[in-house]
């Protein structure tokens, strides 16, 4: 049985639906009313109030920290000023990615890591050789609380010491929210203006209730994964165990993948002293990576024709899906798969994630995704696009 | 349903049989079904008046019905289900999610099917064995899959020149080969090393290691430190490997109906099974076996006998030794059986309660398993390797009433106790074992008491099996439940004997097919099917 998080007392009276998933072991909403579509507007037009307790959280402390860190993690932490956050992830030593996730430099010699799988065992295993370096646990200390969309700003202001003028994206700040220590992070899973607001657990209740009755008048809504699901498509974000396989659950190797074939190679800092899993992500990147994770938007009106041979209405579906389908080249050759996608209701598009032959990696590329209509497999083209397929300006203004 | 079985009493097989198969067990009547399936005339024996072999059900006392030996089903092959439409006669098996660990102290751990429930469980003792965790099922189904192809086929003879059985080693050379190499490591690891050290590679806590260690020693008079052990794990890992089949589990009214759907599957297909039918002797004529001679000196013919005995009972019990070669004899004797386990069946009149989870709950829906750290299974073993039986044995608890009400009257319940060690050869000599009954029997209460403090005043009847009485009354040499230990020198192309580990026998037209032959042990129905399988490809009946 999952367990609640710290919000479930507000949450459960809330999800008038009943539909409940489990995350990591939490009873996380889905969607708080039968249809999340009222839940993803207020992502995009005005704010999204969602849990985020379930994701896993580490903190990691002492003098050796940030060289730990960047021995674990594919970037150089010690680079990362402290008051900054850093999105990166993690290999074996075969340079193939175990999890993704953030790390904050809180303090000089305090960092918290986010990650989306339990890491204590792992961190710890590689711990030797770091004398000062603590490891804790903190996932069941802290609530999380994101606050995502275009109010999301005004909302915290009214209710928050903190100056979040000056607070630029992915950067942290530590404040008072009604009378409670919180910290604010300008991160998120949306694409859009938001914050994540770290709280201890027993505050959590006084924390939701502030936000929700000084965010009433901007508009301020629960909201659950379902409408995160399809933000995250169109923010072009990838998650763990979706778009690719962490490592220590892949029974065979061609599972598995590394942070170049994943299009993270931009969190690694390759040319640095010894890290896990460098020597491996070396070689690939004298080879050049194999496969390519990329942005892809559905031809919709071979869509709409598919279906109108049928006498139907094309119907873009409102959930987001995650049951990969093949992609193919031009002559009907397998290069690949779309592991993710959704119909787009700002974009009004067709969006997938997927991974190629890396062939087939560069914009404007057009391939071929495959579409069931009225039980027949048909192809349908669909161009590699750029990521994020949504970028509103806010985001980082 | 109908009566499967006749008795031999008021009724007399008078036809001609193409097999005889001696032993009504589970592996027998699989083996005999799929004869009868291929349009042999099959004959069945089963000394006991109920069929099942180990794998029984019976009414002790009126009203439940106890597994009288083996109790759970894991490794029972899916292919045999669906090719002897099993599920049709009978066959259904009731998942067992969890296990359940409880300590003296009153902590108590928890591993069910829920992943998140079960890291927080595991954390609550080692944060770092509780992410370990799932990786170590990771690589158990990494060697898992390399073992189910050896399991699934009959053990192919490395001095043979048999170019099938050449290209059949080669294709399992090949199979780990294509291990990467991690796994090839830790197969190595696997079948060398202790279940103790195999698992102190990846845990912390002891009460993970203590009840997983178990399943490294049962059914061998081995401990969880003794090498060779890791294999035991393995082979026991298997059924949960096989999760998605969902045949680790409870068998509906006890586990005689595994047996039972496969007697009635056999007798669809014509075969005839008879219960109080004990063979005295197999006949052998010209080096060649003929047929049966019943304790009642009734004589039955047959082109092919097939033992589902174990091979002393087989070839020194009902062949003797004056029709075999001298160097087969001597395998056969030093074949090692060597029980450690028992068995105690009780009916209550009230719900198991544990004082670290009161109540009822998904803990007792489980298997319970008294195991609460290493040093606790390397004393019990400590006692039984000097004659003793444990005075705290390792205990694993099931209470099927609660899933199958079947089996007890309503509001009451069965539990069943598998007990190790319990060794066959104590210090006054095996014949003394009913003499200690009582007290075994008592030694397992008291044991499971200690967690269970209600038990004892629930107990309405008792049954207590020692190894004795496994020998005695179900015919398993030395009181081992599978037909011989399942070490890694008794394995593969080793069971039972080298060179005939392929379920012919140097009698001619004799034929084995019980759990000491390969794979193994368990209610797994491979010796069975592989046996039926090879003789009818052999085409020597």
């Amino acid at each position: 049985m999952p367990i609640p998080t710290p919000f479930h007392p507000r949450t459960f009276k809330l999800c008038t639906s009943l539909k409940w998933k489990d995350w990591a072991g939490y009873y996380s909403v889905a969607s708080f009313d039968t249809s999340h579509e009222s839940e993803y507007f207020a992502f995009r037009h005005a704010a999204g109030l969602m849990d985020f307790t379930p994701l896993f959280k580490y903190e990691v402390y002492g003098p050796d920290a940030a060289e730990f860190l960047s021995y674990v993690l594919t970037k150089d932490i010690r680079r990362l000023q402290p008051g900054n956050v850093a999105y990166c992830c993690w290999c074996d030593d075969f340079g193939k990615v175990i999890d993704d996730g953030t790390v904050v430099r809180l303090e000089e010699d305090y960092f918290r890591v986010t990650a989306a799988e339990p890491m204590y065992s792992w961190f710890t295993r590689h711990q030797q050789g770091f004398e000062n370096v603590h490891i804790e646990d903190s996932t069941r200390k802290y609530a999380v609380l994101a606050i995502q969309g275009p109010t999301s700003r005004d909302i915290l202001k009214q209710s928050s010491d903190v100056n979040l003028d000056s607070l630029e994206y992915f950067r942290i700040a530590r404040g008072k929210l009604d009378g409670v220590d919180v910290v604010i992070s300008r991160t998120g899973y949306t694409g859009d203006l938001g914050y994540e607001v770290w709280v201890e657990n027993h505050h959590a209740l006084s924390v939701w209730d502030a936000l929700v009755s000084l965010g009433r008048p901007y508009g301020i809504e629960p909201a659950g994964l379902d409408a995160l699901d399809v933000a995250r498509v169109e923010a072009g974000f990838i998650m763990n165990d979706v778009d690719y396989f962490s490592a220590h659950h892949c029974l065979i190797e061609s599972r598995k993948s590394t942070p170049y074939e994943l299009g993270l190679g931009w969190t690694v800092d390759i040319e640095r002293e010894p890290f896990v899993g460098q020597r491996a992500l070396q070689a690939e990147l004298r080879d050049g990576p194999k496969l390519a994770l990329v942005g892809l938007e559905y031809a919709w009106e071979e869509y709409e024709e598919l279906c109108a041979r049928h006498a139907l209405p094309a119907q873009a579906p409102s959930h987001a899906w995650r049951t990969p389908v093949p992609l193919y080249d031009g002559s009907g050759r397998h290069i690949g798969r779309a592991t993710s996608g959704s119909w787009s209701p700002i974009l009004k598009k067709a969006l997938a994630l997927g991974t190629v032959d890396s062939r087939y990696k560069e914009l404007g590329t057009r391939i071929k995704i495959e579409a069931t209509v009225e039980y027949q497999r048909h192809k349908v083209t669909a161009t590699v696009v750029p990521r994020p397929f949504y970028n509103p300006e806010r985001k980082k203004s | 349903m109908t009566q499967v079985a006749e008795s031999i009493r008021t009724n007399v097989p008078t036809e001609t049989f193409d097999a005889i198969v001696v032993g009504g067990g589970h592996n027998g009547l699989v083996c005999a079904a799929y004869l009868a399936k291929a349009g042999r005339k099959v004959l069945v024996l089963e000394r006991r008046h109920v069929l099942g072999g180990a794998a029984v059900s019976e009414q002790v006392f009126p009203g439940f019905t106890f597994s009288v030996c083996s109790y759970v089903v894991s490794l029972f092959r899916p292919h045999i289900i669906r090719e002897l439409e099993l599920t049709k006669h009978g066959y259904e098996i009731i998942p067992l999610d969890a296990t359940f660990s409880p300590l003296p102290d009153g902590r108590s751990l928890l591993r069910s099917g829920d992943p998140g429930q079960t890291r927080r469980e595991i954390a609550a003792f080692s944060p770092k064995d509780a992410e370990v965790y799932p990786e170590f099922g990771l690589a158990m189904t990494k060697m898992g899959r390399f073992v189910k192809d050896i399991i699934d086929s009959p053990a192919p003879d490395p001095a043979s020149f048999d170019p099938k059985q050449l290209f059949q080693l080669l294709r399992l050379g090949r199979g780990f080969k294509e291990l990467d190499s991690d796994s090839k490591r830790l197969n190595t690891k696997l079948l060398t090393m202790s279940a103790v050290d195999f698992l102190d590679m990846w845990f912390e806590s002891e009460i993970l290691k203590g009840p997983m260690s178990a399943s490294g020693i049962i059914g061998t008079f081995l401990g969880v430190r003794s090498p060779g052990t890791a294999y035991v794990l393995l082979h026991h890992y298997m059924g949960e490997i096989d999760g998605a089949f969902r045949s680790w589990g409870l068998s509906k009214g006890g586990t005689g109906q595994v047996s039972l759907s496969a007697a009635r599957a056999a007798k669809s297909w014509g075969a005839r099974i008879f219960t109080e039918a004990a063979v005295q002797r197999i006949l052998v004529k010209n080096g060649s076996a003929t047929g049966v001679v019943l304790e009642d000196g009734r004589e039955l013919r047959a082109e092919t006998v097939i033992s589902a005995c174990d091979p002393r009972l087989t070839f020194i019990g009902m062949v003797g030794e004056e029709y075999l070669d001298d160097e087969f004899v001597q395998q056969v004797k030093r074949y090692k059986y060597r029980g450690s386990s028992g068995k105690v069946n009780l009916a209550v009149d009230r719900l198991p309660e544990f004082s670290s989870r009161p109540g009822d709950g998904p803990h007792i829906r489980g298997d319970i398993t008294i195991a609460p750290d290493i040093s606790y299974m390397e004393r019990a073993y400590d006692q039984a390797k000097y004659g003793d039986f444990s005075e705290r044995p390792f205990l694993n608890v099931v209470i099927p009433s609660l899933v199958d009400p079947s089996v007890a009257p309503p509001g009451k319940h069965v539990v069943s106790i598998f007990v190790q060690y319990a060794p066959y050869q104590i210090k006054e000599g095996p014949q003394y074992w009913p003499k200690r009954r009582d007290a075994f029997g008592d030694a397992v209460v008291d044991t499971l008491a200690q967690y269970c403090p209600t038990l004892k005043d629930s107990i309405l009847h008792r049954q207590v099996l020692t190894p004795w009485d496994l020998e005695q009354e179900f015919g398993l040499t030395e009181g081992n439940i599978f037909q011989g230990e399942l070490s890694l020198e008794q394995l593969f192309f080793l069971r039972p004997a080298a060179g005939w580990a392929r379920y012919r026998t140097p009698i001619q037209n004799l034929w084995m097919c019980g759990s000491g032959t390969h794979p193994g042990g368990g209610i797994m129905g491979s010796p069975g099917e592989l046996a039926a399988k090879t003789l009818l490809k052999s085409g020597s009946i």
